[in-house]
């Protein structure tokens, strides 16, 4: 639903500085062959916000990572049903964070959880983005009829309430995390070819796409090499928040009860199965909690230096 | 001006009709699949047969389609299978019980964002603008399943001032209000304030309030005459799209509070496989959703002398 | 309104040095607090201006002067200060004023007029509301009182149907209108002081006339302190009695407009003088000369003179030794000539300029040339659909708009033919179609024996393609940000298989920049690490890449710096000169194109109102659109004089144009029914020039040149 919040376009004059005075940015000092990875790295140093954002998803990604060598037990294995954090394991250890109500070790399940939020979210977006760029692109760079028929079918699609669609769709073709992936594909590409098209409407008319033109370059060329990289930046301030959303959309899936089957730990199934018994062991659904909003938030926070970074230059 | 709302009361028609027929197609289709849905999974293959025919399952797609419309223009949803009485005799009343929560959730929600968005906008950088934009962004990263955990803990468990659910078994309370409210408005506002923000903050790096300041105005003149009309043109869209987004947001809320509104029932009709139930529930929501767009797109226009007067 | 009128100058009189100081600013510094620290954009500036004067500020882009106007209004942004000096309005401090006290004084006593009149205005509300609330804020008038009173000075400003205008929002103005209502905003409360940011710079040339000429009126019938700030020395010799000239936040001459310049004696100031064309002389009379060497950052200033880097006149040890005062540079005997100073500490080795006489030197532009490109009666419609139900009634629902209307004229090899025309005389739908980006709705366009008009640039071979390039006009535009520039070169050399092998296209690369005169790391730079002038010259090195015969340049420097523009429109010559490139040169520019083109082709609203050889376009016989063009042009150079035209009305529809002549409607030597109801035939002279004018030619031959040698100023004797 954050469709429109990325692509603020930064029309809005700065305060007034001197054009010569303009502080020449990072991204001018920086050179060589790891400009890219590196120069976005040390971009981010100018944000405090894009660092504690990078902080928080860096750190859920490492520990998804490491999931097998960071979690002290099976998160599937049954112990002590409702054991409070700190309580010794039968095993020997202790169950840090307490066991839910079947007596699985509440940490390993956080751990595990990352794993199949940090692996269906990007897999999704990533198919949404690149399902939306392609229609986007054809949709703003060769408008007529092409435009018109894009248009009509996205404006359709996101006429829908979008959990409603996800709930259709889910509840009709059965919850699996391929049908997920589908789903958030289906719903986002249109939100994202709306972006891009936007993106496109505005570039397509820069010189140096006449440019490109007058020398007879093909229709491939001029959107994927003169175009698309330069709408990068609102895209990838779009990336991020729609990455945060979806891990929203996974987790409320779980929480409904149409997300991913059972047993595979999952955050949002993991409220949804605590949640009744929350009043004698909160710390059964406080934790998957506290660990989806940290990591949206990583996400949010992250979009958000990102902008106000390339605002900046 | 007439043209226009004609092309988009047009558009909104074809739009509802576009998917209604995205509808039929994923739900009703497959016939069998219809008959399993409605007999049970443990029927036998000649049962279903019967049924089938008896229910017109055998004629062409289009004959099927154009009855199936012809059906729910009359208002006629069919027979709810988990219920077991006509899906309209359950959906209005908790349409209507889902309309009352709306209406509360904007009442707080747009004033709260308006004003928080306007006084982030209107200084750019400062210590006020950082601070609602930060708390914002936090409270639109926290689900609404995780947020109303979160308040349940406190007002609930913790501090004992309200009831946990909403369910309004004997009768309607606005006590039981209050705690679905506070997440959707918790999860919701943060958006609209943000939109509100950067509208605000666009409008005032603007020459025209430029010319405005130095034409020596006073700067409330300023900010209420030149800044905030435009300023409020973006968030009015954005406003009339949360409608939207408020149908999906009142599926996990209503779940979770128990309230008996559209959302949880459309959620107990997919998760129990009530088919007709899907349809109805489906379609009203995106025709309210259309509708809302449609209204969106006349007031943008309405508000933008720059489009009206083109 | 009484509340100032004691010191106002009694219209029609000239400032006179003992007049009450309106605005005086000493030792002004303004800095900007950025994340590199303090960098201070205006360093040590003067400057008085009494009532009735009128004081321009010029210089190019980053040289202080709108630092200066927002400093005067007091609006800096967050994030500028006033670091030392003093300001004082009519005797009372500025700097010491409560924001309410500024608050009074702005729009009040001092108004402002901006460079982009359509962004300075509210787009959503009325002019009429806008208006008003300036005499309803200041003078406490009611709303009806108000509107009468913006009404009143709508009539002011020469807008025509008051009433209309008031209920307009800005949208549905014209851009010469909404300048106009900015002025009348400015002109509501009656102030002492008048800012004026550019205001001239977003209009086309004829509607720039008319703004100077009301501006010229406002200073007679209001007697209004003016403060000026533009790069267009023309303008400044036209609309101010004296004039500042900075340079890289310091002013680095001042003095009477006439001193300056006709005697300018800093070597910038005569650098900058160097580098404008004169509409009355072109390439062989005059050379242009550039400044060398760039614009130094705030912060990268030179020890000493700001302008030591770039000075034929450096002397090490004295200019690079402290900072620069202003000394006198007078060269009147009387009291007055000593309001002329400059900022050089080698003033003494500099002596006035010689009167520069504009000698006219007999026309050897290349006539000889095979002819390269023909175009024959080329047109080009669009569609524009309209859907409105009364056009759906009338069955109009698709209108034509007429953009290029029988276009018919040559170009031979190793010719530069300039294309003039105000914006929408569809000069730049011209080029797209030459390029094929466009086809032809009828007519030829023959490119070295083909037509090329109905062929799209994807269905032309690859030889034609590459022989027929194009250089664009905005510098920040014209190449991709996110490809190095000798990535993009090299693309144009691989595609035009100019050379195939890997190295072999990198040399060229190499060649390229050499030939635009940058260094050959520039290849690997990013174009954002470039400035204007050097994206302009990757631009231009792009377009040669593929050795073609014909390019057509699209305002190549119209962005550009004067200074740069300079240096930018020489380099094109020479490669253009070096290559025997055939060069179509689109720009609304006159005096540029005076000095470089060889033919001149003058459209207005689709169609050709005159062609021929650039000195016989710029000599009677004129078209009367030319001869108003030409009037518009604001020339700097004293020693000429010039016909004064204002053109009345708007330019019309092109989906509607007049029937007869396209200029009837505006023709201020219109001769009755005959111009709007008859296609104008042509007059033919020698050489190709042809005017398309109802006019008898012995009229047109009896017209006086519009630019005329002054009679030589008694001071300078």
């Amino acid at each position: 639903m954050s469709d429109t919040s990325a692509v603020r376009p930064d029309v809005a004059p700065r305060p007034p500085i001197p054009e010569a005075a303009a502080p020449r940015g990072l991204r001018a000092r920086l050179r060589g062959p790891l400009r890219p990875i590196g120069g976005g790295l040390a971009l981010l140093r100018e944000s405090t916000v894009a660092m504690i954002g990078a902080g928080l998803v860096g750190f859920w990604v490492v520990v998804a990572l490491l999931a097998p060598w960071l979690a002290p037990f099976d998160p599937n294995a049954q112990f002590v049903p409702f054991a409070p954090p700190g309580a010794p394991h039968p095993e020997g250890g202790t169950f840090l964070l307490g066991a839910d109500h079947l007596g699985r070790d509440i940490l390993s399940r956080v751990i595990w959880g990352s794993r199949t939020v940090l692996f269906y979210a990007p897999v999704a977006t990533g198919c949404a983005f690149a399902v939306g760029i392609v229609m986007g692109l054809l949709a703003g760079y060769k408008r007529g009829w092409v435009d018109d028929v894009l248009s009509r079918l996205s404006d359709i699609i996101l006429s829908f309430p979008i959990l409603v669609l996800y709930v259709v769709i889910i509840s009709t073709f059965g919850a699996s995390g391929i049908n997920i992936v589908l789903a958030v594909t289906f719903a986002s590409a249109p939100g994202i070819m709306r972006i891009v098209r936007g993106l496109v409407l505005d570039l397509r008319n820069r010189d140096y796409v006449a440019a490109a033109q007058t020398r007879g370059e093909s229709t491939a060329w001029i959107m994927f090499v003169e175009i698309l990289p330069n709408a990068r930046g609102p895209l990838i301030v779009d990336a991020c928040l729609r990455l945060g959303y979806t891990i929203i959309t996974i987790g409320v899936l779980g929480f409904l009860g149409l997300g991913l089957p059972p047993p595979d730990p999952d955050w949002g199934g993991m409220v949804n199965q605590t949640r009744s018994m929350a009043t004698f062991a909160p710390h059964m659904t406080i934790f998957p909690v506290i660990a989806i909003s940290s990591l949206v938030l990583g996400f949010n926070l992250l979009a958000d230096g990102i902008r106000e970074i390339s605002l900046k230059d | 001006m007439l043209v226009f709302l004609g092309k988009r009361l047009a558009f909104m028609a074809l739009t509802m009709l576009a998917v209604s027929i995205l509808l039929f197609l994923l739900l009703e289709v497959n016939g069998d699949a219809v008959a399993v849905k409605v007999l049970g999974p443990y029927t036998t293959q000649e049962q279903r047969a019967l049924w089938l025919t008896a229910n017109g399952y055998d004629r062409p797609l289009h004959v099927r389609y154009a009855e199936w419309l012809g059906d729910i223009l009359r208002g006629d949803f069919g027979q709810s299978i988990r219920f077991r009485v006509p899906v309209s005799e359950v959906l209005w009343p908790r349409l209507a019980n889902t309309a009352i929560l709306g209406a509360v959730t904007f009442g707080v929600m747009i004033p709260l964002a308006l004003v928080l968005g306007v006084l982030a906008g209107m200084r750019e950088g400062s210590r006020l603008d950082r601070s609602i934009s930060v708390g914002s962004i936090v409270t639109t990263s926290i689900p609404e399943f995780a947020s109303a955990v979160l308040v349940t803990f406190l007002f609930v468990f913790w501090l004992g001032w309200l009831p946990g659910t909403s369910s309004m078994n004997d009768g309607f309370a606005w006590r039981e209000l209050v705690l679905p409210v506070t997440v959707l408005v918790l999860y919701g506002f943060g958006y609209i304030a943000r939109m509100t923000r950067a509208s605000m903050a666009e409008v005032m790096q603007t020459p025209y309030i430029r010319t405005a300041i130095l034409k020596g105005l006073p700067y409330r003149q300023v900010i209420l005459r030149h800044a905030l009309r435009n300023a409020l043109i973006a968030p009015f869209t954005v406003i009339m799209l949360q409608i939207n987004w408020l149908l999906s947001g009142v599926i996990v809320v209503e779940f979770f509070f128990a309230y008996k509104g559209f959302g949880a029932l459309l959620l107990e009709a997919s998760l129990n496989q009530d088919i007709y139930l899907i349809q109805a529930c489906a379609m009203v929501a995106v025709f309210v959703a259309v509708a809302t767009q449609t209204i969106a797109d006349i007031g943008y226009t309405y508000l933008n002398p720059r489009i009206r007067f083109a | 309104m009484q509340d100032h009128a004691t010191h106002e100058a009694p219209p029609g009189v000239r400032a006179v040095p003992d007049a009450e100081p309106v605005l005086e600013v000493a030792g002004l510094a303004v800095s900007y607090v950025t994340r590199a620290g303090e960098i201070p954009a205006v360093v040590d500036f003067d400057l008085t201006i009494r009532a009735g004067e009128s004081v321009a500020l010029v210089g190019e882009s980053g040289c202080g002067k709108s630092t200066v106007a927002n400093a005067v209004m007091r609006y800096m942004g967050r994030n500028g200060r006033i670091a030392a000096g003093a300001m004082r309005f009519k005797g009372r401090d500025m700097l010491a004023m409560s924001p309410d006290e500024l608050r009074r004084l702005r729009g009040n006593e001092i108004a402002m007029v901006y460079q982009e009149p359509f962004a300075a205005l509210n787009p959503s509300l009325t002019v009429g509301r806008q208006l008003s609330e300036v005499p309803a804020v200041h003078h406490g008038l009611s709303e009806a009182e108000a509107l009468a009173k913006a009404a009143e000075i709508l009539a002011d400003v020469r807008l025509p149907d008051p009433e209309r205008i008031l209920a307009a929002y800005p949208h549905q103005l014209s851009g010469g209108q909404q300048q106009r209502v900015v002025i009348a905003m400015a002109l509501l409360a009656n102030p002492s002081l008048l800012l004026l940011d550019e205001p001239t710079t977003a209009l086309d040339v004829t509607v720039e006339a008319g703004i100077v000429e009301l501006i010229g009126e406002i200073k007679r019938k209001f007697g209004t302190a003016i403060l000026f700030i533009s790069h267009n020395l023309g303008l400044v010799r036209e609309v101010c009695d004296r004039v500042a000239v900075m340079y890289s936040g310091e002013v680095v001459e001042e003095g009477a407009v006439e001193d300056v310049f006709t005697a300018m004696r800093h070597p910038y100031t005569r650098g900058l003088f160097g580098c404008i064309p004169v509409p009355a002389a072109d390439k062989h009379a005059r050379p242009l000369s550039a400044i060398r060497g760039q614009l130094p950052l705030p912060h990268e200033r030179p020890r000493g003179c700001n302008f030591g880097p770039r000075c034929d006149l450096f002397h090490a040890g004295l200019c690079d030794a402290g900072p620069v005062p202003m000394r006198d540079a007078g060269d009147r005997d009387d009291a007055a000539g000593s309001s002329h100073r400059a900022r050089c500490l080698r003033l003494d080795a500099i002596d006035p300029p010689a009167r520069r006489r504009a000698a006219r030197v007999a026309q050897t532009g290349a006539q000889t040339g095979d002819v390269v490109l023909e175009i024959e009666e080329m047109q080009k419609h669009y569609p524009v659909f309209d859907r409105s139900i009364l056009a759906m009634l009338q069955g109009r629902s698709v209108r034509w708009v007429k953009a290029n209307e029988a276009l018919s004229f040559e170009a031979r090899r190793g010719q530069t033919v300039a294309i003039v025309g105000e914006s929408g005389c569809g000069k730049s739908t011209f080029a797209k179609v030459l390029m094929g980006l466009e086809t032809a709705t009828d007519g030829a366009i023959r490119f070295e024996g083909d037509d090329i008009a109905e062929a799209p640039v994807t269905g032309r071979p690859k030889e034609q393609v590459a022989n027929l390039q194009m250089i664009f006009q905005n510098p920040n535009d014209t190449l991709n940000p996110s490809q190095t520039v000798g990535g993009q070169i090299a693309r144009v050399i691989r595609k035009f298989g100019v050379e195939r092998d890997g190295a072999r296209i990198w040399a060229r690369v190499y060649e390229l920049l050499d030939l635009v005169k940058l260094p050959r790391d520039f290849a690997g730079r990013m174009p954002r690490q470039l400035s204007g002038g050097q994206k302009q010259r990757i631009g231009i090195a792009r377009a040669f890449a593929g050795n073609p015969s014909v390019v057509v340049a699209d305002e190549p420097v119209s962005a550009l710096d004067v200074s740069v523009q300079a240096a930018v429109t020489q380099l094109l010559m020479d490669i253009q000169r070096d290559n025997d490139t055939t060069l179509l040169f689109i720009s609304h520019d006159l005096s540029l194109v005076r000095y470089l083109a060889d033919r001149v082709v003058v459209m207005y609203l689709g169609r050709i109102m005159e062609q021929g050889r650039t000195a016989d376009v710029f000599e009677p016989p004129y078209h009367p659109y030319t001869e108003a063009l030409l009037s518009a042009v604001p020339v700097a150079d004293p020693s000429i004089e010039k016909t004064k035209i204002v053109l009345e009305g708007a330019l019309p529809s092109p989906l509607d144009p007049p029937a007869g002549c396209p200029f009837a409607t505006r023709c201020p030597r219109k001769l009755g029914p005959i111009c709007d109801e008859t296609r104008p035939p042509d007059h033919v002279r020698a050489d190709g020039h042809r005017i398309a004018c109802h006019i008898p030619l012995a009229d047109l031959e009896a017209v006086r040149p519009v630019f005329r040698e002054a009679p030589a100023p008694a001071s300078a004797a």
